[in-house]
């Protein structure tokens, strides 16, 4: 769909911006412009989960969320569904996708691998800020073995 | 789940939304990022360039646009088919000199403005929708055309539409203009 793509590529553009405006030489630097992209998904992730259809905020469960992140959201987001989904029951998911989109214009396997979590941020935040939207209070971060195959951690915060 | 999830209306809905969203989000991060509103301005279009240079690849391989043999061609699909395409309007078209070279967009619809109201206070200078002018200048060029295209009216700044100008720099090759006999 041509509107997916222009998501991706201004996605794409954001990440090497952002990543040249706000660099600095120390790895503080790093973790400014990823923080600063997680912060922008927050907000979208906030403002797509109060677009939800009204039926999505009666869950009853938390699994029943994750499980809807991870076909609802992700279809309307990315077309396709996460690939797996598993939990320990005890608060931590790993929702894995198995060919990220926003990782898909990128070299497979191990090259650029580096590279990888500046394209991650954006949606880590997406799904918190979605999250957030569906009254559940998170943190999500998200790691690479081998592109285009992804893992997101959801870690529910008790209050 | 039983019903055909990727078929809901809604999130087609969901996905035009990203898009809009996002853009307002990082709008919103470079003013933070910069004080004065022509640097917001001339981030956005810079953003916007990268972005067209790679978006005209992805627009020939989905359109079937054949060869055009002028400017007012080339206008007619940037706001027919491009901009149909990926934001879902068609701007209409008007040509501003007898020599053909400069043309305006005009916005009734806006897309990219669907959650804004208003400009930021502080920010009456601020384009919001700079990037467009980006994408289609960075598009251009990747065929070969050089052009100036900027914000000529806007109706986040009180003007009655929203207008797009484009001014094409330099004639066509005339090897570009031969007619099929």
């Amino acid at each position: 769909m041509a509107d997916a793509a222009l998501f991706e590529f201004l996605h794409t553009e954001m990440v090497a911006e952002l990543w040249a405006h706000h660099s600095d030489p120390g790895p503080g630097g790093q973790k400014m412009s990823l923080s600063v992209l997680e912060g922008m998904g927050f907000r979208v992730g906030q403002a797509l989960g109060e677009r939800l259809p009204q039926e999505t905020l009666a869950f009853r469960e938390e699994l029943d969320v994750l499980k809807f992140l991870c076909k609802d959201l992700w279809v309307a987001v990315f077309q396709k569904q996460m690939d797996s989904l598993r939990t320990n029951h005890q608060g931590t998911y790993v929702l894995q996708d198995n060919s990220f989109p926003l990782l898909i214009r990128m070299a497979s396997g191990l090259q650029y691998l580096e590279e990888a979590p500046k394209f991650l941020a954006f949606t880590c935040g997406l799904l918190r800020g979605t999250l957030s939207t569906l009254g559940i209070k998170s943190l999500v971060t998200a790691s690479v073995a081998s592109l285009p195959t992804c893992k997101f951690q959801v870690v529910i915060q008790k209050t | 789940m039983s019903r055909p999830v990727l078929r809901r209306p809604e999130y087609h809905k969901i996905n035009k939304d990203l898009f809009v969203l996002t853009y307002g989000a990082l709008v919103a991060q470079l003013c933070k990022d910069y004080e004065k509103d022509e640097d917001v301005n001339k981030y956005l279009d810079k953003m916007g360039y990268g972005i067209g240079t790679r978006l005209v690849e992805d627009f020939l391989a989905r359109s079937c646009v054949r060869r055009c043999h002028s400017y007012s061609e080339i206008t007619d699909i940037i706001a027919q088919v491009a901009f149909k395409m990926y934001l879902g309007i068609t701007p209409s078209v008007t040509c501003n000199n007898s020599s053909r070279t400069e043309f305006s967009l005009i916005l009734d619809k806006n897309p990219l403005v669907e959650f804004v109201e208003e400009l930021p206070a502080g920010r009456s200078s601020l384009c919001y929708c700079n990037l467009l002018c980006g994408i289609i200048r960075g598009a251009l060029e990747m065929v070969h055309l050089a052009a100036d295209v900027t914000f000529l009216q806007d109706r986040l700044k009180g003007d009655r539409v929203t207008e797009i100008g484009i001014t094409f720099l330099k004639k066509l090759d005339e090897k570009k203009c031969r007619r099929r006999k």
